[in-house]
């Protein structure tokens, strides 16, 4: 060896794989405006569709009246229900088993709901085409309160179910119910709490919300009528899913569909479901023999397609009076809208909510979900967070902060004290779920070492004390939350989209330059896949990541997968990418021991090669093997250098973190300011520091939004009032606050490389620390809980109740 | 959010502009910097069938003085007003408030003129005009006329500009030296409107207030000028029961509408605070 042999540091840098804080590759693009997005997609003769919508929540349709939109200038078409009943396509199944109109079929059931597309050579001539359309109303009492859906006299919403007492998730109890959940024994929860010491019980809402992502939801449909093929570029989560629904409702044979997802502006589930933008696309491109777009806009975005949340959470917990929980009983109220358009897997109507026992020992628990449908757009996708993940998180993680007051304990020493233990692990919960993996306390105690906590719980104490004496007009609250997430979705013993299985896909083709390219049935919205994906394939093969180009989003070219919503990518894709690395890694051996004349056993692996075990100058490098896969392999053994590799997990993992919000409030404004904000995750194996610290900054900055102000608010009348940033919250770099980030690395025991997941982590763990950080500010004033959002004029009022504000 | 159709004039002189305007009748609007006229045509809430763009006159900009007047041309956008040395030593409450307008990009397109004419009880120029004591010069058909702040709103989005006038130049006596002053505005996020906002001008002698001006911004359809809270600060040390006295007064005078900011009840309480505090940090300011 001279100088210039690379040491074994060197040679692992080189290839930038798990670890490293590689510089995202995509951004190169994205920074100086080249990506290319759905609505950089321009074809010749392209079209342009826009829909009329709804004024009213609910109302009878009684005449369309398209003749003077005909008329106008550059329209060309006026597509409504009737004209996609011709093709059967005036209802659409929705991922949740329900059906939902795509266009309004003689009632509309929210404000702005879509009630006829016209189609026309622009999109101004399109929007000139809306205007002109008239169409005949006739109110019907809106159901704006999911409470009073129920009611004897409650308006009947869809009088398409009428008489059905059975939905996709078994029987309904009234006309505008949509399904019943339960999980759990009831009876041993029940006598729990008839001999628990202390309970509390409080009906914590999550108000709905979206989410919002900065590009809206896009496509562009395109039919070819001599070959009989349908081409979609689009704005889609999980492509393949698409092009499987688009064949099932279209009866197109599958092949001749073409489904791309080209870069997207954020998703956050947003982009999951089906909408009837792409419906009506792809019936006005076949109707017209020419390529059709529709672009929504914001106020479209945040009025029609999927909303996230509208949880309403009764929950009671039993304990002991030195603070042992005992039991745990949760009933939802879950507003699904006119149509249960939820994004979750078939079986799970309430997504994996029954994580909701937490990061705690629960011996036992019970949980009842009832879903109703109201007067609002439909929806309910996991917005940056697993299935109903995030409302889960938020219900424990609040009551247990209800309990510490109750007990008088502090609310880290509380759940410090329930915590399931290292030892109990894999741990299976009341609920039915097996946590892979885990090491809570020294997660959590890590935060109140590195955050001050002690010292922080005295400043408030002083700081009440000089509050009472009038001192000050500022309140101080400390937001601890300790969340445990469910990803990965998921095992095919549990998990399936329309019965196809939740598994993920790699595929690896290498090059004879020792360069290769891998696409997976994933799809990247911002997440940094093309960056992270290679890292793994760089540490499993020994090939330099800037080598591997990572391509997804083109079902044609992909192999199936479903998707990336969920936080699923890693845990399921990332397992996938490894073992068909693994696939290229065993072929290589083979040609190695082939080269160098000798038993494949004798071959260790060493970084970017194969060594001879004790003779470490017999070496061959992937890049020289790469070339011999396409020259000299050994006999019998075909040429080339590829992989494929389907993943079915065996189980979900579990990523958990400890979070700490300290704020202040103002009570004559109700203006809070963050003045710290600690977030420790643990996603198992880091793939790459940097992005990790990218994806928890911007979950933070979601989650912060949500909590402090960020929702979809219907007026009692069914109108909705956020329809615009003006009033949706959507925080600016100003308002946000610093993030402080840290971490503990416990690896997933079941997965490849020990990776859990991180994206949703701080959506989903975040939302608690500050509604727990407002409510722990006034609880000293005589409050248990204060719903969400947390904004200034809310904060105010609740200072006004409590008689701080005269 | 796809506007409608409309035609586009570009005039070169504020007579051509008047003449376009007087010809063109209803349907014609003067276009500054767009930003509140184009979001309202984006949701076809104001559909000109003509637009008047005033950026090919020259005439319309810049800041200049005249003897106790700064004199801003209409055409001068809130980016420029922040840039003006004269305004950040002479006029210092019109760079601060000036700089809680939306955002950069905004404030580069912006201009007073459109702020002040724009009728929206949200825009912060007025009241802080009314505050200052300005005058609009506004020219028309007829000639041309000066109308106080103080006169100017009458509704909302309802002003005493005439068919075809347009407004050219804002005239702001500049304030005492050694004047305070203070804009305090509540608001939810950068490029919100205020949910309350104050403007304070005074004078102080031997630490009491001399004279004192109050204007109100988004509590009523109109920008407001609070005389009888000003009134009632004048020879106080600004103590606890004055302050509590003078929000009462100012809010006594506050109309709000519910909306997204919250309900009445805490857009007027919100309101008095404003005053409060703009009173307490002019006050330090003063010399
Ligand atoms: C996101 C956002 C946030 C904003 N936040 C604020 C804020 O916090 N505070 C605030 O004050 N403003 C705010 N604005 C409004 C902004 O300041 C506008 O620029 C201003 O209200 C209007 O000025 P303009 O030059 O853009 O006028 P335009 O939008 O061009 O015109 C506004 C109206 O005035 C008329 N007009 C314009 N100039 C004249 C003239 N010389 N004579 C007669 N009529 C005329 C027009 O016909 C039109 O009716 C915000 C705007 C946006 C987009």
């Amino acid at each position: 060896m001279n100088d210039l042999t690379p040491t074994r540091e060197q040679r692992t840098a080189a290839l930038e794989g798990m670890g490293c804080k590689r510089k995202r590759v995509e951004d190169i693009r994205f920074t100086q405006g080249k990506g290319n997005y759905v609505d950089d997609v321009k074809l010749p003769g392209m079209l342009h569709g826009d829909f009329v919508r709804s004024p009213h929540p609910h109302a009878r349709v009684k005449k369309i009246d398209d003749s003077a939109a005909l008329k106008v200038p550059g329209v060309l078409a006026v597509i409504t229900a009737e004209t996609l009943k011709t093709v059967n396509l005036a209802w659409m199944p929705t991922l949740a088993g329900d059906v939902q109109m795509v266009l309004a079929d003689g009632k509309v059931l929210f404000q702005n709901q879509e009630v006829a597309f016209v189609v026309a050579t622009d999109r101004y001539a399109a929007d000139d085409g809306i205007n002109a359309v008239i169409v005949e109303y006739e109110p019907l009492p809106p159901l704006v309160d999911p409470f009073k859906s129920m009611d004897k006299d409650a308006p009947v919403l869809r009088e398409d179910l009428v008489g059905k007492t059975t939905g996709a998730h078994g029987p309904r109890k009234h006309d505008n119910h949509i399904f019943e959940w339960t999980v759990g024994d009831k009876e041993l929860t029940d006598a729990a709490f008839n001999k628990a010491e202390v309970k509390i019980k409080e009906m914590i809402s999550y108000h709905r919300t979206h989410p919002s992502p900065l590009e809206t939801c896009q496509c562009v449909c395109s039919f070819d009528k001599i070959k009989g093929e349908l081409t979609i570029y689009g704005t889609f989560q999980a492509p393949h899913v698409i092009r499987t629904v688009v064949a099932l409702i279209a009866k197109l044979p599958e092949q001749k569909i073409h489904v791309i997802a080209p870069d997207i502006g954020g998703g956050f589930g947003n982009k999951v479901g089906a909408y009837p933008g792409y419906i009506c696309a792809a019936v006005a491109s076949i109707v017209t023999g020419k390529p059709v777009k529709w672009v929504e806009d914001r106020i479209e975005n945040l009025t029609a397609t999927s909303f996230a949340r509208d949880y309403h959470m009764t929950t009671e917990i039993a304990a002991t009076k030195d603070g042992k929980v005992t039991g745990l009983r949760v009933h939802v109220l879950a507003d699904h809208g006119a149509f249960d358009a939820c994004a979750d897997p078939s079986k799970w109507p309430a997504g994996f909510f029954n994580i909701v026992t937490g990061s705690y020992d629960f011996p036992t628990a019970h949980l009842a979900v009832d879903g109703v449908y109201t007067n609002k757009a439909p929806g309910g996708v996991a917005y940056r967070c697993s299935f109903r993940v995030t409302e889960a998180a938020y219900c424990i993680e609040r009551a247990m902060d209800i309990l510490a007051q109750k007990l008088n304990m502090d609310p880290a020493e509380l759940r410090l004290k329930n915590f399931i233990k290292p030892e109990q692990f894999p741990y299976h919960s009341a609920l039915g779920w097996e946590y892979d993996s885990g090491d809570y306390h020294t997660a959590m105690r890590k935060m109140m070492e590195t955050t001050g906590y002690a010292a922080l719980r005295k400043e408030q104490a002083e700081k009440r004390a000089a509050f009472a004496r009038g001192e000050t007009r500022e309140i101080m609250g400390l937001g601890v939350s300790f969340f445990t997430e469910i990803v990965g979705a998921g095992p095919s013993k549990n998990c399936d989209i329309l019965g196809i299985a939740m598994f993920d896909s790699c595929e690896i083709r290498m090059h004879p330059t020792g360069a290769g390219i891998a696409r997976m049935g994933t799809k990247s919205q911002g997440q940094g896949h093309e960056t992270t994906w290679a890292q793994i394939i760089a540490t499993e093969i020994g090939i330099p990541a800037d080598n591997i180009m990572v391509e997804e989003g083109n079902t044609d070219t992909a192999p199936y997968g479903l998707g990336t919503y969920g936080s699923r990518s890693t845990p399921v894709a990332g397992a996938a990418i490894a073992m068909a690395a693994r696939k290229i890694k065993a072929k290589a051996q083979m040609i190695a021991a082939y080269k160098l004349e000798v038993h494949e056993d004798d071959l260790e692996f060493d970084i970017d090669g194969f060594r001879v075990k004790g003779l470490p100058e017999k070496f061959m490098s992937m890049k020289d093997i790469c070339w011999a896969a396409y020259n000299s392999v050994p006999p019998g053994m075909e040429p080339g250098l590829e992989a494929v590799s389907y993943y079915d997990p065996p189980n979900m993992t579990y990523p958990f973190g400890a979070y700490l919000c300290v704020m202040d409030i103002d009570v004559d404004t109700g203006v809070y300011k963050v003045r710290r904000f600690y977030a420790l995750d643990d996603c198992g194996t880091r793939i790459n520091p940097m992005i990790i610290e990218g994806q928890v900054h911007g979950g933070l900055t979601e989650a912060f939004a949500i909590a402090m102000g960020q929702e979809i608010r219907y007026d009692d009348v069914g109108n909705v009032v956020t329809g615009s940033f003006m009033d949706f919250f959507m925080p600016t770099a100003v308002e946000t606050p610093h993030w402080e980030t840290d971490f503990t690395v416990t690896p997933s025991p079941h997965h490849p490389i020990g990776a859990k997941g991180v994206g949703e982590s701080p959506n989903v763990g975040g939302v608690p620390a500050f509604s727990n950080a407002v409510n722990d500010a006034f609880s000293f004033l005589g409050s248990t809980h204060i719903q969400m959002p947390h904004d200034f004029w809310r904060n105010w009022k609740a200072a006004k109740d409590l008689g701080a504000v005269a | 959010m796809i506007p409608g159709s409309f035609s586009y004039h570009r005039p070169a002189s504020v007579a051509d502009a008047v003449k376009l305007l007087s010809d063109l009748g209803e349907d014609a609007r003067p276009l500054a910097g767009g930003h509140s006229l184009v979001p309202m045509m984006k949701l076809r809430l104001a559909t000109p069938a003509h637009l008047i763009d005033l950026h090919g006159i020259a005439a319309l900009k810049g800041i200049r003085r005249d003897g106790q007047n700064l004199v801003i041309g209409a055409m001068t956008t809130q980016h420029e007003l922040l840039a003006s040395d004269d305004v950040a030593r002479s006029m210092p409450i019109l760079h601060e408030a000036a700089l809680l307008i939306a955002d950069p990009q905004v404030r580069y397109r912006g201009t007073i003129g459109g702020n002040v004419a724009n009728g929206d009880p949200g825009n912060d120029m007025p009241a802080l005009m009314m505050t200052l004591g300005a005058t609009y010069r506004l020219e028309g058909p007829g000639g041309s006329r000066d109308v106080a702040a103080t006169d100017f709103y009458q509704g909302a989005y309802f002003t005493a500009l005439e068919p075809g006038e347009i407004l050219t130049s804002v005239s702001v006596p500049v304030p005492a030296a050694g004047h305070g002053y203070a804009y305090e505005k509540l608001k939810r996020k950068v490029g919100d409107y205020a949910t309350a906002a104050a403007a304070v001008v005074l004078t102080m002698a031997g630490g009491k207030v001399a004279t004192c001006s109050i204007g109100l911004t988004n509590v009523h359809e109109t920008p407001l000028l609070a005389a009888d809270a000003a009134k009632a600060v004048i020879g106080t040390s600004l103590d606890a029961a004055t302050l509590k006295k003078v929000a009462a007064a100012a809010e006594a005078i506050m109309a709000p509408a519910a909306d997204a900011r919250g309900p009445v009840e805490y857009r007027k309480h919100v309101g008095g605070v404003m005053v409060t505090r703009a009173l307490q940090r002019a006050a330090s300011v003063a010399k």
